[in-house]
């Protein structure tokens, strides 16, 4: 315990350090939020010390730890006390884990995205254990009158050796809640860490496996009315009209009418897009009731004209048009085409136009990727009462801090005045940052008065917008006489947004590099799906890539490893946003864990390396083709995401990515036709299923000491090429459009 | 709306309610119930699996009026104190990610341990395809199946 913080960020720290005084505390639901064990073991204290905002201590030794991020499945509500028990000392079985609300004066960053929770927490949640350690030996030190120097910590006991004192945390917690806050504390040396680094379960597995009410759509309040939506069936359309009349007297309605879930002249912020601000709400007794209520509601819809809307990026204005019409694919499809023609360069290195001239060999090849809907298990929905000035709401979502400022500014109540409880999300990818649902929700239980739960249906949310994009890249890649790569051009782009991150690589690899982006305006909503534009451009990139290592006659990991080398010997340009030596030292150990170059008997294997989120994640997919249908046999995979807090539980989410990225490289699409959506529910958008899942997954973390970086997403992109490139290896045919399943059923 | 008497989960349970209500919504909203989960509504997920007379069946396609003389069990009823061996299996290999498929995959999965206690991989895969997890724990999901087979 020598190393001195010199890293540690003032503000967060400062923000840790203002929580020891204030004394505020929280509401305590074990049931809610439980580890397994815990308080039977030590039964309930009777006095709870709160040393910061994320550790409270029991006069007996149980010790509750906030986790302050919603948890979707990435495991936070784990991983990240288990960082701040690691620096407290904590007996990780006398720990019991608590969500944290939406509480901004003491917590940052309570959001899932990015995969930044636990980068971004490490050093807050590191100190925030080291603060409360460092109380808790202060205060032993003058229990026993003796130098806190002397005062060591073993899981939830503070020791004198030399005297033989020991207490559990618990003695001395009522002292240390009063003693002053450090200005600056040690942490651990990585070599002492006995809880980080070794497999620890999910705290709440328990409750999962038992049906405890954990999420959003399971919330339940006294004189809670249950509320539904109808949006309009198409992109483009608005409410015109709407009779009630005969829905209204269904058994168990109570109320039907319109709503608005923006003000007209609402400048929206990043995650305010709703693909339809009018609606008509219905409310009962009853999901069910409702449900058939709904049905009964006649609606008259009208196209809407085009309009701007004003848009405030964090802090770069836009007025963003909104064209009014009903689209349909195919003119989709043709507006990228000409769209891709006026793309706008964003990246020049060296003289890529000569270079292509000059090359020995031109490959070109155009890669396609549909729209996506995210298809989170758990339908949208929110608990909302509005009472006055006053609002509660419950429920799953990605960004509370910023619906909260919405929802303020829509019912124009402030938002201290609002409190959002963060339930658990039944998936997130992205979906849950736009929550419009909980602005509806609560304009819903403002007319009526009363405590509701809204939910959508399924064919709600799949209909309802908010879609990965649709996108395309052309790529070109020019060879000299002798194979290298002298030249690499991408022009990319999407309707509404583009794929692009131009200082990735192969930028910094090659000598003249050219990127290019465009865009396409729709009236077709999208937003942030895993790995936002790194899920199609990953699989974009790394499929041409094989096909440029094949046309160069190389093995397409030595290929990238030289690539990397002249990235790491050379760099060209500059702001080229990896390391290239953590992105070889990924491939270097798939290489050596999938004995590449000795693929099983009968078995295709491709490969594909990414970089995103900070970290770098390559995969073998090993596959065979039957009759145009694909069974993956084994996914092998190597990630450096940095120090690894919890292994398992990573492995389990790298896993998940695989599979995630297998089903919708296969499967994945959303079309339209005069802006309705062709498919609404699981019978017409596949979903990969435990027969089409690889037979098996190996996940391999690179060794390192170096601070925790993204784990959620960057498993997900690469996998889609490592699968195109197998496919390739098994049936001769490249694959440049998604999904891929349907073009194999064609193949044979 | 009329009145119906179920078993659920070993215990008598009288509710009101329109016969067609699908006995996934009298769980969730009548009985408080909320473990059987809401997913598609068209019987194309299985979130909403519970056990009628023993096998796996769509909650949300099973009218009350059709489960009055069956017994009903749900995942709340699945053990008294968790530890059916298929939820034993479930944590032994930490399963879940965000967990919201789960308690239908369990469902599924111990309704067919119970009339197959020694399923093959390929048994358990065609068993479990009506099962979406779309954050793709399939691998753990089929590994917890073998596992809690053994320990049946």
């Amino acid at each position: 315990m020598t190393n001195s913080n010199g890293k540690l960020n003032r503000r967060s720290f400062l923000k840790v350090s203002a929580l020891a005084g204030g004394g505020m505390m929280l509401s305590f639901n074990l049931l809610a939020g439980c580890k397994p064990n815990s308080e039977e073991t030590l039964g309930l204290p009777k006095e709870w010390f709160r040393l910061n905002g994320f550790i409270k201590v029991g006069e007996n030794g149980l010790v509750t730890l906030m986790s302050p991020n919603p948890e979707g499945g990435q495991n936070i509500k784990t991983s990240m006390p288990l960082i701040v028990a690691e620096e407290l000392d904590a007996d990780w079985t006398k720990v019991v884990v608590e969500q944290a609300p939406l509480d901004t004066d003491n917590f940052t960053r309570q959001f899932i995205g990015g995969s930044q929770a636990i980068r971004t927490g490490w050093t807050v949640l590191r100190t925030a254990g080291a603060t409360a350690r460092h109380l808790l030996i202060q205060a032993a030190a003058q229990t026993w009158k003796v130098e806190a120097s002397e005062i060591t910590t073993e899981p939830g006991f503070l020791v004198h050796k030399s005297s033989g004192k020991k207490a559990h945390f618990g003695e001395m917690a009522s002292l240390a809640a009063t003693l002053p806050v450090p200005e600056e504390v040690p942490l651990k040396e990585i070599s002492q860490f006995r809880l980080i680094g070794k497999s620890h379960k999910n705290v709440e597995a328990k409750n999962i496996v038992t049906g405890k009410p954990l999420f959003g759509i399971d919330y339940k309040k006294a004189g809670m009315l249950y509320a539904m939506i109808i949006h309009p069936p198409a992109h483009g359309m608005k409410l015109k009209s709407f009779d009630g009349a005969a829905a209204k007297n269904l058994p168990g309605v109570r109320d039907i009418f319109q709503i608005k879930s923006h003000q007209d002249d609402y400048e929206r912020t990043f995650f305010d897009t709703t693909s339809f601000t009018d609606l008509v709400a219905i409310v009962g007794n009853s999901t069910w009731e409702v449900m058939n209520a709904k049905k009964a509601v006649r609606v008259e819809w009208e196209p809407f004209s085009t309009y701007e809307e004003k848009r405030d990026w964090g802090g770069r204005k836009e007025n963003r048009t909104i064209p009014g019409q009903l689209e349909s694919e195919p003119e989709q499809r043709l507006k990228m085409a000409e769209s891709s023609k006026k793309a706008r360069t964003v990246r020049k290195d060296g003289d890529p136009e000569s270079a292509f001239i000059s090359a020995a060999k031109v490959i070109e090849r155009t890669y396609n990727g549909p729209f996506l809907a995210h298809n989170c298990m758990e339908p949208m929905n929110f608990f909302a009462h509005v009472q006055g000035d006053k609002v509660d709401c419950a429920g799953p979502l990605q960004k509370p801090e910023l619906t909260e400022q919405a929802l303020s500014s829509r019912l124009e109540i402030p938002v201290e005045n609002i409190s959002i409880e963060m339930t658990r999300l039944g998936g997130g990818y992205g979906r849950r940052s736009y929550a419009h649902w909980l602005i509806e929700a609560a304009v819903i239980s403002q007319k009526v008065n009363a405590p509701v739960k809204l939910i959508y249906t399924r064919e709600d949310d799949m209909t309802g917008g908010i879609y990965r994009p649709m996108y395309q890249a052309t790529y070109r890649a020019a060879l000299d006489k002798d194979n290298n790569l002298i030249g690499f051009h991408v022009n990319a782009g999407g309707l509404v947004e583009p794929p692009l991150y131009a200082n990735r690589f192969p930028a910094g690899a090659v000598e003249h590099y050219w990127a290019e982006e465009w865009t396409v305006p729709s009236n077709i909503t999208v937003g942030s799906f895993r790995a936002p534009r790194s899920n199609f451009i990953a699989a974009a990139e790394q499929s041409f890539l094989d096909e440029v290592a094949e046309a160069a006659g190389k093995d397409p990991i030595d290929f990238r490893l030289e690539l990397l080398q002249k990235a790491k010997d050379k760099p060209v340009g500059e702001n080229n946003d990896y390391d290239a030596e953590r992105f070889s030292k990924v491939l270097e150990l798939l290489k050596e864990k999938a004995n590449w170059g000795q693929a099983p008997t009968g078995i295709s294997r491709g490969v594909s390396a990414y970089f995103c989120h900070n970290s770098y994640a390559a995969q073998v997919v090993d596959l065979k083709v039957k009759n145009g249908q694909v069974e993956v046999e084994k996914v092998i995979q190597a990630v450096d995401c940095g120090l690894v807090v919890n292994p398992d539980a990573a492995k389990n989410l790298c896993e998940g990515a695989a599979i995630d990225g297998i089903g919708t490289a296969l499967f994945g699409e959303l079309k339209f036709e005069n802006g309705v959506p062709d498919r609404s529910n699981f019978d017409r958008y596949r979903m990969i299923r435990m027969t089409e899942a690889p037979k098996a997954i190996e996940t391999y973390f690179v060794e390192n000491q170096l601070d925790p970086t993204g784990l959620g997403e960057p498993a997900y992109p690469p996998v889609f090429a490592a699968l195109a490139n197998a496919l390739y290896q098994a049936t001769g045919k490249r694959l440049y459009d998604q999904p891929f399943a349907k073009q194999l059923e064609d193949l044979s | 709306m009329a009145i119906f008497n179920l078993n659920i989960n070993g215990k008598s349970q009288q509710v009101d309610a329109d016969p067609n209500t699908p006995m996934l919504w009298v769980l969730r909203d009548h009985l408080d119930l909320v473990g059987t989960k809401f997913g598609c509504g068209i019987a194309q997920c299985g979130a909403c699996t519970i056990h009628m007379d023993g096998n796996a069946v769509r909650s949300c396609q099973l009218p009350v009026s059709s489960a009055q003389d069956s017994q009903i069990t749900t995942i709340e009823g699945l053990s008294e104190a968790g530890d059916h061996p298929v939820q034993k299996a479930w944590m032994e290999h930490d399963v879940p990610q965000c967990g919201y498929c789960q308690a239908g995959q369990i469902m599924t999965a111990a309704a067919l341990l119970q009339q197959n206690p020694n399923p093959s991989e390929e048994e358990i895969e065609n068993a479990m395809n009506g099962n979406i997890c779309r954050c793709g724990t399939y691998t753990r999901i089929k590994a917890a199946v073998i596992t809690a087979s053994q320990n049946l």
